[in-house]
């Protein structure tokens, strides 16, 4: 805790902000592109000690928001038909477009809100009888051991255990994010904790080619306003490069066992993204020669396709195209307890961050 | 109880009304709960009150049952002993109400009974009448226990949510979230290394001390268990429609329930705490009642955490230990870890 309180601490947050005042002379919008760090602006009261001209925007970081309707939908069908679905616990609220995992338990299904998808192994291990599928949901961090288990439930020699993947990958989004013809972002503060698994180096190019500062940032309130002010600073400057704010975690080549183990189970593919749609080349698919893990393939439900909600606008809140508020369903016909998308009910989704630290409705 | 008696567990004939419900009922619990009232095995229990009285009911579901710093026994006494205390009143006699699982062990029923013995003993309280059933395997959760509980209101507490105005205190009795977390650190395919024990205990003596001391300036008394401090302060200004303003770093969390919290993207404002209370009482008698609450055992980690303001009717605003705002918004359900 020591350690956190240093990035918790009032007089070096004020240091850094003093600095952004006295640095910025511009209005800029800097987008943090993880979920964690807008939870961690708003939980910290951090957006209203920033000057005016400094506009944060919400990225699409939050894998539970990102997890198409579509996913949800087929962990929803294997839990109704016999399957144990091991899920991690902030999924299990997200609606599909009938019902969540949690609404479908309710119903007599046997979910399991688990907090590793080795212990997914160890349920296959425990229910021989049974068919045991792990919701594999998140970006470059979860990715590790979720390919460890696959390799695990392999060395067992298990037949009852497989994957519902839906990993994304940030790079492609943020790019995505770009291309938008609607897109304002001017800064991006990177996501730390995905630059842990992956070092610096898909940045670079990213930077290069859309002239765009990326600095790599923590999660505490120190880190986020030296993040911020090491935006504003290369914006002010004119320059476009990538920083490392978060380097006490983060090393440029990043985590190399890690990453081995994501490359020998998982390969980049095009996924769904919520709210965004398709990405090409914009997520992990398993290897091919991993494909009996593979729990579309084994249970047949690929086919499963469902249109979003139109009134919800997910998409233009990830992309940070829209605040929270400026959605007109906004703490009306959507709040947490009735969520129409998966930003309101993520704990790191923008609009649930909204609504429980700033809601004025 | 014999050794081959120990040894048995619990199924549905226990709960049949015949031999062996008798058996079980003499044996274990009129045995453990011997008193005048008990033992005149009526359906229900005459006692004498005199004055206003205080009646609460609850029921105690947990998994696991037996815990750090406690079982689901000690919570069944201490939970419906501190609901009475937090009406201002003196708890005296409770009701207890078992809805046994088949197959349960003996043993541990034994071990549960006696440690609802020792928390009514501990808290002063009698158990005058109860009810046994047994449910077949798959359709309970091993135990759950019901408690009622009856007291006699402190003759000085005048405790009304309508006496709250703006400058009245915010205390908070001990440290925060640590039910909650001991609960979560023992929970399959969570256990972690954490030396976190449950907080669970009886409080009625501390809120009588203050009571005596200090009578109708305490303007209301609430556990804050499920839901945690956030839910019942929220629950306290939109009740009220007052304002609440608190200071995050203020807030009593001792470093290992703060690490806990912390590793798995909790908010320990949001837990679940068991022996813990808060106060909003008269801004003239702060410093008077944080220092009588800090010198007694129960209350050794008291503190201000806030004030009611005008401001803001209706929501619970937190001041950040980096000088920011943010409003606290009550729990929407149960407190599920993050992915990353």
């Amino acid at each position: 805790m020591k350690y956190l309180n240093e990035y918790r601490n009032l007089e070096a947050t004020n240091r850094w902000l003093n600095l952004i005042h006295k640095t910025i002379t511009r209005n800029w919008n800097i987008m943090e592109v993880c979920g964690g760090q807008t939870h961690s602006l708003v939980r910290n009261g951090i957006l209203e000690l920033l000057p005016e001209k400094v506009r944060m925007i919400h990225g699409p970081g939050c894998p539970v928001c990102v997890t198409p309707l579509n996913l949800i939908d087929k962990a929803v069908e294997l839990l109704e038909n016999n399957v144990i679905v091991c899920s991690f616990g902030d999924m299990v609220r997200v609606p599909g477009s009938k019902k969540s995992l949690m609404q479908a338990k309710a119903n007599g299904g046997d979910l399991r809100i688990l907090y590793s998808p080795l212990e997914a192994v160890d349920v296959a291990r425990e229910n021989p009888q049974k068919q045991v599928v792990f919701f594999a949901v998140g970006f470059e961090t979860t990715a590790p051991a979720n390919a460890l288990s696959v390799l695990q439930a392999k060395e067992k020699g298990l037949k009852n255990y497989s994957l519902l993947v839906s990993h994304v990958l940030v790079p492609p989004a943020m790019e995505a994010i770009l291309k938008d013809e609607l897109c304002k972002v001017n800064a991006f503060l990177g996501a730390g904790h995905v630059c842990t698994i992956m070092g610096l180096g898909e940045y670079y190019p990213l930077s290069a080619k859309y002239k765009i500062p990326i600095i790599i940032t923590g999660f505490e309130p120190v880190d986020l306003v030296q993040g911020i002010y090491m935006a504003v600073n290369q914006l002010e400057k004119g320059i476009f490069e990538v920083e490392n704010q978060y380097a006490r975690v983060v090393k440029k080549e990043g985590n190399l066992a890690a990453k081995n183990l994501i490359n020998i189970v998982f390969r980049v593919g095009s996924r769904q993204w919520r709210g965004i749609g398709e990405i090409p080349d914009s997520g992990y698919v398993l290897q091919d020669e991993f494909n009996e893990f593979d729990a579309e393939l084994k249970f047949g439900i690929r086919h499963i396709q469902v249109p979003e909600n139109k009134t919800c606008i997910a998409g233009e809140i990830l992309k940070g195209i829209k605040k929270p508020y400026e959605c007109n369903q906004f703490g009306k016909n959507c709040s947490p307890v009735n969520p129409l998308g998966a930003p309101m009910v993520s704990s790191e989704g923008a609009c649930a961050a909204y609504y429980h630290f700033t809601n004025t409705v | 109880m014999n050794n081959r008696a120990e040894n048995k567990t619990i199924n549905l004939s226990h709960g049949s009304g015949g031999l062996m419900m008798r058996k079980l009922l003499n044996d274990v619990i009129f045995k453990a709960f011997d008193n005048k009232y008990l033992n005149r095995k009526h359906d229900g229990a005459l006692v004498k009150l005199t004055g206003e009285i205080a009646v609460s009911t609850d029921s105690f579901v947990i998994s696991p049952i037996f815990f750090k710093g406690g079982d689901i026994g000690e919570l069944a006494v201490n939970g419906t002993v501190n609901d009475i205390a937090m009406c201002g009143a003196i708890p005296r006699f409770l009701s207890l109400s078992f809805i046994v699982e088949e197959g349960l062990g003996l043993e541990s029923l034994i071990r549960i009974v006696n440690s609802v013995k020792t928390a009514a003993k501990n808290s002063g309280v009698r158990i005058i009448t109860g009810d046994t059933k047994v449910v077949e395997k798959g359709k309970g959760d091993k135990i759950f226990i019901n408690t009622t509980g009856i007291g006699e209101v402190h003759p000085k507490a005048n405790i009304s949510s309508e006496k709250i105005k703006p400058g009245d205190k915010i205390i908070v009795s001990g440290c925060i979230a640590q039910h909650g977390m001991a609960i979560m650190s023992q929970r399959k395919g969570m256990e972690f290394e954490a030396d976190i024990k449950s907080d669970t205990t009886n409080l009625n003596f501390l809120v009588k001390d203050i009571l005596d001391a200090f009578g109708s300036k305490i303007h209301l008394l609430r556990d804050p268990t499920r839901g945690g401090l956030a839910a019942v302060l929220h629950e306290i200004a939109e009740d009220t429609q007052t304002g609440i303003t608190i200071y995050e770093n203020k807030l009593p969390l001792e470093k290992q329930v703060a690490a806990a919290c912390e590793i798995l993207g909790i908010d320990p404002i949001f837990v679940a705490n068991e022996g813990i209370f808060v106060a909003i009482v008269d801004s003239d008698i702060t410093d008077d009642l944080v220092e009588l609450m800090i010198q007694k055992e129960k209350g050794k980690n008291t503190v201000c955490i806030g004030e009611i303001s005008q401001d803001h009717p209706g929501k619970v605003v937190m001041h950040s230990s980096i000088g920011g705002k943010r409003i606290v918004s009550p729990p929407i359900g149960e407190q599920l870890p993050r992915i990353c």
